[in-house]
């Protein structure tokens, strides 16, 4: 058994759990509380990821590129919700569904337009190339390490807001309880947009952190995005514990099972057999266990929606 | 004794810290009229829910015809005869009145995995749809649409569908809700002949209507029963009055 | 005015019928192509409405149907079986049995959920067709040959083609008009406009409601299997989210929940998509927004524009 193999796929999941986070958390709250399904979430990812690569190569500083990334995304994320999203507050969810399909389509052809459709290429930054030992003879890359710990520090900050202040207070309390947060006579609109404008800014923080480790593409939002829905439904709607534990879950399940599945497939079915079902298999773990999740609590794990 | 065909034991239900219904005991003969009554919040709505299954009760059973219905989904209670009428309004708008009523015959005529043949060309749907149209006073407006009928038409409608279902056990949830004086006259004379033919358990504010109607009637305040029995025993009642301060109780 | 609307209908399908007609008198043997097309994304689009604009299912998944039933075409087509009589009725079943697979999980859930739900079970049946190698994987393979039914009906000969696309087709809405003015479509109307009130007078609207996936997802297979043949190509790509999106456009477009409007919507966003691509490669630019416009403003979809809207037939 490589226990390094095992080591490094394990923070791997880790990584990619936390990269699921980062979306999850802003969708889910977005989800729970304004009762909006908005599908151009994937498409902050992506717009956060182009322009934080972009920034990278045309300055050399990691730093300033995430920056501008999240500013600049933050800024079109919040044009969006005023000129489109915010007249779907009210519309039934097909409307929602087919006004954010028609944004995605709109941003992934914008994107290729500026910047073409092949894949933009960036390097890990030069500080955060080499490896860390995080365990006594495990080297694990740092960049992936970073992304670990931004991730875990994101998920404390949450839990302090949502815990501990006003505005975690209201956002518990629309979630599970809209139409009273309303009647309370809390401004709905300022509450919706500093929600709105939370998910957009960790989605563009996630996707600023991908550029370099995974292709940026038109269409890249949307690849990660389902993954993300998988997560919600998993953790319950309008649940940002929810979120990070299926968000780890799903995270975990993905990778393991694309590193590990194929080889233990081998060894009962034989390598030619195993060559195929092995990836296929693997490709369909998480939706295997949402289905499963669904099958017994269709409400998701945690869920914070009442009725 | 014959056993009632509603016997409702201990039955509990809690939204997170607040206790709906606590520990209720409920029993209702045969076609019997049982009113229940209570101050706003006493938890009579939450009562029928669990009645109708539409909410799964924390504790307690509930024996519907000999039969423990507890854990049955409403399509089921349905099916055993139970029907219910809702407070708020819930009919479906975009379909004529007597769609609507053929609907709720359509659901206890057999199976409806049927794909050839229309519904509306189906006369043992629409002639008892048509019947339970004019027992309720709406044979004139069969053809109109539900979502446009007048408020206290849509209740009447209400009790169609509910009759419609050829039921044994009639829960009403507040029939006379929104309705003027005279909406209220008429719909107290339909509930009055339904009386025998029917068991009722009436939930109702309307203190006139409760008086007409009842044979018996159990108080509920925050969630549980504190008196049951004839209505001149309730209105004698020191607690009920004394739950009831400022409200009326015809003397 | 209902009459006026039917007139206009029936105008349509006349020049529907006579597409091939005209296109061999004016030797252009494209639009032959084009409105085939068109009609086969009628078929899988009128599926749809079936389940989203009568059943009020807002389904993200309706391509993976498409995708099973083309796969059931051209996988015993690269094993040497060319028989429609065999492939037809497999993509029939194979479609039908996913829709009762995934239905049995989704329909347990709503609202937001169930449309994530069914988008990311769509989404899992796309990375499986990538991930086998022995079919192509992403690229895809070549349909070997049409499908087969005996020299009597040849779809190698492209106007017979076109009039079995358009006898599927008529048979469908004929079929269709049936099914929703009979008590399983009365069920399915009536869930979608009350469903508490459907189990409150004693229906189990699950089973129907799972009846119902089922049929649109078979109806999906069907249209599959006329893509695969149509364009001689089988590729997972039939399965994106993306073609999801596009057929929901297309019902939304025409007019949900009125069986004809999603193949007014076939019509309109197929031409547009056509002439849009010829003005640039990258018309999606276009469409988004548009997209978002038509579903802010223009809800009722091009079926209210015909003359006669407005009388509801309920």
């Amino acid at each position: 058994m490589n226990w390094l193999l095992v080591v490094e796929q394990c923070l791997n999941g880790l990584q990619f759990g936390v990269m699921l986070f980062l979306m999850a958390a802003g969708l889910t709250l977005v989800f729970g509380i304004m009762n909006l399904v908005n599908l151009a979430h994937g498409s902050l990812y992506m717009v956060g990821a182009y322009l934080a690569t972009a920034a990278f190569n045309r300055t050399g500083s990691f730093l300033a590129a995430v920056a501008f990334a999240l500013t600049a995304t933050l800024a079109i994320g919040m044009l969006v919700e005023v000129i489109a999203l915010r007249t779907l507050y009210e519309r039934d969810h097909l409307d929602q569904v087919l006004a954010t399909f028609g944004l995605i389509l709109f941003f992934n052809e914008a994107v290729a337009i500026v910047w073409g459709r092949a894949a933009l290429f960036t390097a890990v930054p030069r500080a955060l190339s080499g490896h860390l030992q995080v365990l006594p003879g495990i080297p694990y890359p740092a960049y992936r390490a970073v992304i670990i710990l931004v991730g875990l520090a994101v998920a404390l900050l949450l839990y302090v807001v949502v815990s501990r202040t006003r505005l975690g207070m209201l956002i518990r309390a629309g979630a599970s309880n809209r139409t009273m947060v309303g009647a309370l006579g809390v401004n709905i609109r300022l509450l919706y947009t500093v929600v709105f404008g939370f998910g957009a800014a960790l989605a563009a923080l996630g996707g600023a952190m991908a550029g370099p480790i995974y292709s940026v593409l038109p269409g890249m939002g949307e690849e990660i995005l389902i993954q993300v829905f998988v997560v919600i439904v998993i953790g319950g709607i309008g649940s940002i514990r929810g979120a990070l534990v299926g968000a780890v879950v799903v995270g975990m399940v993905d990778t393991l099972g694309r590193a590990f599945l194929k080889p233990m497939l081998s060894t009962v079915l034989g390598p030619s057999a195993a060559d195929n079902a092995g990836p296929a298999l693997a490709s369909m773990l998480i939706y295997i266990l949402m289905a499963a999740v669904l099958f017994f609590r269709p409400q998701g794990l945690f869920p914070a929606v009442r009725s | 004794m014959a056993e009632p065909l509603l016997a409702v034991r201990g039955l509990t239900k809690r939204f997170g810290g607040l206790v709906a219904t606590d520990r209720v005991d409920l029993e209702v003969a045969d076609g019997e009229t049982l009113a229940v009554i209570g101050p706003n919040g006493a938890g009579k709505t939450t009562l029928i829910g669990q009645l109708s299954g539409d909410l799964v009760p924390d504790a307690g059973t509930i024996r519907f015809a000999g039969e423990d219905v507890t854990a049955l989904p409403a399509p089921t209670r349905s099916q055993r005869g139970l029907a219910r009428s809702f407070q708020i309004t819930s009919i479906f708008p975009e379909f004529t009145a007597l769609d609507n009523v053929a609907l709720a015959v359509q659901a206890h005529a057999g199976h409806s995995f049927r794909f050839w043949t229309p519904a509306r060309a189906e006369r043992a749907l629409r002639e008892p749809a048509r019947a339970t149209l004019e027992q309720v006073g709406l044979g004139a407006r069969a053809a109109v649409a539900a979502g446009t009928l007048a408020h206290g038409e849509q209740r009447q409608l209400e009790i169609a569908m509910a009759l419609a279902t050829r039921p044994r056990l009639l829960l009403l949830d507040e029939p006379v809700a929104g309705m003027g004086a005279d909406e209220s006259q008429r719909m107290v004379q339909l509930l009055r002949a339904l009386r025998g033919h029917h068991t009722i358990v009436l939930v109702e504010h309307d203190m006139d209507v409760v008086f007409a109607l009842a044979d018996r009637i159990s108080v509920m305040v925050y969630g549980r029963v504190i008196a049951s029995g004839a209505p001149e025993a309730i209105r004698a009642n020191a607690e009920v009055r004394r739950a009831y301060l400022g409200e009326e109780i015809p003397a | 005015m209902r009459s006026a609307r039917a007139l206009t209908l029936l105008a349509g399908f006349l020049v529907l019928g006579l597409v091939p007609v005209v296109a061999a008198l004016a030797n252009q043997p494209f639009y032959l192509d084009l409105f085939r097309r068109i009609m086969i994304f009628a078929i899988a689009a009128v599926s749809l409405d079936l389940i989203l604009g009568f059943g009020g299912m807002v389904s993200f998944g309706h391509a993976a149907y498409l995708g099973i039933g083309a796969y059931a075409v051209a996988i015993p087509a690269f094993y040497g079986i060319h028989s429609g009589l065999v492939q037809w009725p497999l993509a029939l079943a194979l479609s039908g049995l996913a829709a009762l697979a995934i239905g049995a999980v989704s329909l347990r859930t709503s609202g937001v959920s169930f449309i994530m739900i069914t988008l990311a079970f769509a989404q899992m049946l796309y990375y499986l067709g990538i991930s086998i190698n022995a079919w192509g994987a992403d690229d895809g393979m070549r349909l070997a040959r049409r499908s087969q039914f005996g020299g009597v009906v040849d779809l190698a000969n492209a106007y017979v083609f076109y009039y079995v696309v358009f006898g599927v087709l008529v048979a469908l809405l004929w079929l269709g008009h049936r099914l929703i003015h009979a008590r399983f479509g009365v069920v399915i109307r009536a869930a979608k406009s009350n469903e508490p009130r459907m189990r409150a007078i004693g229906f189990a609207t699950f089973r129907y409601k799972l009846a119902a996936f089922v049929i649109a997802g078979a109806g999906g297979g069907l249209a599959g299997a006329l893509l695969t043949n149509q364009t001689e190509y089988l590729t997972p790509s039939y399965m994106h989210w993306t073609r999801s999106g596009d057929i929901m456009v297309m019902v939304i477009l025409g007019g949900m929940g009125t069986l004809y409007g999603p193949v007014l919507g076939a019509v309109a966003f197929l031409l547009l998509e056509d002439i849009l691509s010829a003005w640039t490669v990258h018309w999606q630019v276009v469409l988004g927004p548009l997209l978002v416009l038509v579903v802010l403003y223009a809800r009722r979809g091009l079926y209210g524009l015909l003359p006669g809207a407005g009388a509801r037939d309920g």
